[in-house]
């Protein structure tokens, strides 16, 4: 297990050096630099903000200072936004959109393990036409569909009671975030939905549960015990690629919900062209998603023991 | 007891008896017979056909310009009346006068809503002319104009104008007027130009007009002289309706549709055939360079996709005019490839082990045939599954980048566009973003339907367990 876990994170690390690498060359190969601007710079000031930012060296020895700042955490400064350097604006924003998003993946899972669970024990019977129904358009509308529809709800929410239930965007309080969280989770409890319940067909016929059937023991001990927990691994096994998929689909209900997350903060520097937000920020979520990966892998393990032992 | 004759006939012996019933079925046509018997895969097979039929033929029957505007009806929702009424040119108004001496108005203190307004002639939308009962010792008058009756919470709306001249007791509307309600609302003014605190309303609906040479311009008619005074024509007729800038709905989502389904359709066909070369490269290389390959393929994979396809976009810059198909194109091909090339590796390692692989090199085929013969056509139906299931996905990132306005440029529409567009009119005018995240969603719905099936009849092993 030791061995399994160092060699996942020496894989881990030079992926997000690759990650970082491919930025890095990506963003160099722009035509023009951030220093490009509306704004005419004097020869002489342009020559000093070179210098500064280190645009003057070659590109091999600019990449081994950008590598060299980056081991030390240090993103940089924002281009746009004054005295804020991108360690900041990571600081400040990420715990935003990470709240929203495990709030958004505990609803994804939990809801697509117990719809994908009921849906099985109910074969071909209402409930389960019900939600496959449902877990067809949730695969199927796009998440911007989702959150403008969910923000619409909220309107005539608000509207029924008279009262502001639920805020219709913004972020601060618990009730901000309930919402935002149900939407983001959507399509992703609609996915694990889908796999839940072919999981769980399998399991339903095979020896185990018939063994455990024909030995008496009780429904709900056979459902706990035997079924849900092997039905479960596949979906643990998808759960690194839904919390990339949350992570981006982030972006857009923080745009529409005006979430002060790092995703908004992504999409505007992308649309300022702010360099150094842009490197760090993609090196920021590259890393972090690989490290997800690894993590839902070695929890893999824990959870099937068929796996420690390889 | 009589001799009998014995007579013996040879029984005939039917030997048909274990004869097949049906001819021998090809891989393909047992696959094309599952897919019928699937009802929900064939709805969607049709489904998509017609997307095509919308997208290729569409722009053919319905000839509108999508950037053309329609300045007539903007944001018009679908089954809106068109009628309009031949009226002649504008006539100048000269209004009307009145003037009540009185000791000079203090407007706080005002109480009575001493005014009385009233609508003069026809209110067309060409103009509505409003007229009032001249307020003792006012200095002027306000006239304000609202869409929702004020009376509930005095929401006057828009104030028109300040009239600033004692006698001026009408007033002549002709701010961009549109067949629905108007509420004009008149409060006098006092020497300090400080409204007074109580007001008249006056409700009417302005009947479309549109004069002769207008008509003709738009083209509702060939000659101003066809046209009477009186007569009905209607505007130009939009099944979709318009969007925020009176452009046609319908022929946006035919043009959108070429964009989307475009991207959605020839970048997945690029990046698979991607997969396929280098997958199957590095499934016949095998040892050591397949596993340079396929670990290189790892790190491809565990880019962020979405953040990688925003840093090429950015990359691939587009020049003003250009649509940004292309860029994206690219970069969802730079990036999207190893999935298939995982699949194809595999199944060509798979393949490489089967008995009637090696039966075929013991008979003396050589590689070539091998491949044509073995390994592609076996190959196939894997591909033509992940190819069904990423349409959708390329749909979405389509649409997921246009949204957030990393997509195609602006006056290219694309469903993902427009219902970036679409969602800031959302609680008035939900047509503009409903229709495109209909398409989207239709499109993306047949295609997951179709991979479902095509996965069935295609690959025993990986048949679903419904």
């Amino acid at each position: 297990m030791l061995r399994y876990t160092v060699k996942r994170l020496i894989q881990g690390v030079i992926t997000v050096w690759f990650i970082a690498t491919a930025t890095f060359l990506a963003m160099h190969s722009i035509p023009g630099d951030p220093l490009t601007s509306d704004k005419a710079v004097s020869e002489e000031i342009r020559k000093n903000l070179e210098a500064k930012y280190g645009l003057d060296k070659p590109l091999g020895e600019q990449y081994v200072i950008y590598l060299a700042n980056m081991l030390q955490g240090d993103f940089g400064i924002s281009f746009s936004q004054e005295n804020r350097s991108v360690n900041d604006i990571i600081r400040e924003h990420f715990p935003v959109s990470a709240t929203l998003g495990i709030l958004a993946i505990a609803f994804a899972g939990l809801g697509g393990i117990l719809f994908g669970a009921l849906t099985a024990l109910y074969r071909n019977r209402l409930p389960d036409i019900a939600i496959m129904f449902l877990v067809i358009l949730g695969i199927s509308v796009p998440s911007f569909v989702f959150a403008a529809l969910g923000q619409l709800a909220l309107v005539n929410l608000n509207d029924l009671f008279g009262t502001s239930v639920l805020p219709v965007a913004g972020w601060g309080t618990v009730l901000h975030m309930v919402a935002p969280s149900l939407v983001l989770g959507l399509g992703t409890m609609a996915f694990l939905t889908r796999l839940m319940r072919s999981s769980m067909l399998e399991i339903v016929n095979s020896d185990y549960v018939r063994t455990a059937n024909s030995k008496g023991l009780p429904p709900t001990r056979i459902f706990l015990k035997h079924q849900l927990r092997n039905a479960i691994l596949p979906v643990i096994t998808v759960l690194g690629p839904s919390i990339a998929a949350i992570t981006t689909g982030g972006f857009v209900v923080e745009l529409v919900f005006a979430i002060p997350g790092l995703g908004r903060y992504f999409v505007e520097a992308v649309q300022q062209s702010d360099y150094t937000v842009i490197m760090g920020t993609t090196v920021f979520y590259g890393a972090f998603l690989v490290f997800m990966v690894i993590v839902v892998d070695l929890l893999y393990g824990l959870v099937d023991p068929r796996v420690r032992l390889e | 007891m009589a001799e009998a004759a014995l007579s013996f006939e040879r029984v005939s012996v039917s030997r048909d008896v274990e004869t097949i019933s049906r001819p021998s079925l090809s891989y393909w046509q047992d696959a094309w017979v599952r897919l019928k018997a699937n009802t929900r895969a064939l709805v969607s097979l049709y489904i998509v056909i017609a997307l095509g039929v919308f997208t290729l033929a569409g722009p053919l029957v319905w000839q509108v310009d999508p950037s053309a505007q329609d300045l007539d009806q903007i944001s018009v929702a679908p089954g809106t009346d068109r009628a309009a009424v031949i009226v002649p040119r504008y006539q100048p108004w000269s209004g009307a006068t009145a003037r009540v001496e009185g000791p000079a108005l203090q407007a706080q203190e005002m109480t009575a809503p001493t005014v009385s307004v009233d609508i003069v002639g026809e209110p067309t939308t060409q103009a509505v002319r409003i007229q009032w009962d001249a307020v003792p010792g006012a200095s002027g008058y306000r006239v304000y104009r609202n869409i929702a009756d004020p009376a509930p919470d005095d929401h006057l709306g828009l104030p028109l104008a300040d009239i600033l001249t004692a006698d001026r007791v009408s007033f002549e509307d002709r701010l961009d007027l549109k067949p629905r309600y108007y509420f004009y609302s008149v409060v006098a003014l006092d020497r300090n130009s400080m409204p007074a605190p109580v007001y008249n309303t006056v409700a009417t609906v302005p009947t479309r007009v549109i004069t002769a040479e207008e008509a003709v311009a738009r083209g509702l008619a060939d000659t101003p002289d066809a046209l009477r005074l009186g007569d009905t024509v209607h505007l130009a007729l939009h099944p979709f309706g318009t969007d925020y800038l009176g452009r046609d709905m319908l022929a946006r989502l035919m043009h959108g549709a070429r964009v989307s389904l475009f991207i959605g359709i020839v970048a997945p066909f690029v990046y698979v055939l991607i997969g396929i070369l280098y997958g199957s490269a590095a499934g016949f290389a095998g040892g050591r360079t397949d596993q340079i390959l396929m670990r290189f393929a790892d790190f491809v994979v565990a880019l962020p996709f979405l953040l990688f396809m925003i840093l090429f976009r950015i990359l691939f810059g587009i020049e003003g005019g250009d649509s940004g198909i292309l860029p994206m194109m690219i970069a969802m091909a730079i990036l999207a490839w190893p999935a298939a090339a995982r699949l194809v590796r595999g199944q060509i390692l798979q393949i490489r082990e089967e008995g009637y692989v090696s039966a075929s090199r013991l008979l003396g085929a050589k590689t070539n045939y091998l491949v044509l013969r073995h390994m592609i056509p076996n190959t196939m139906g894997v591909i033509l599954v992940t190819l069904t299931f990423a349409v959708p996905s390329a749909i979405f990132t389509e649409a997921f980048l246009s949204f957030i306005g990393m997509g195609v440029a602006p006056p290219t529409p694309s469903w993902g566009s427009m219902c970036n567009e679409g969602i800031k009119t959302m609680l008035t005018h939900p047509h503009e973003l409903v229709f495109p995240a209909v398409f989207i969603s239709i499109t993306v719905l047949a295609f997951n339907l179709l991979g479902d099936g095509l996965r069935d009849a295609l690959d025993a092993r990986m048949r679903s367990r419904e």
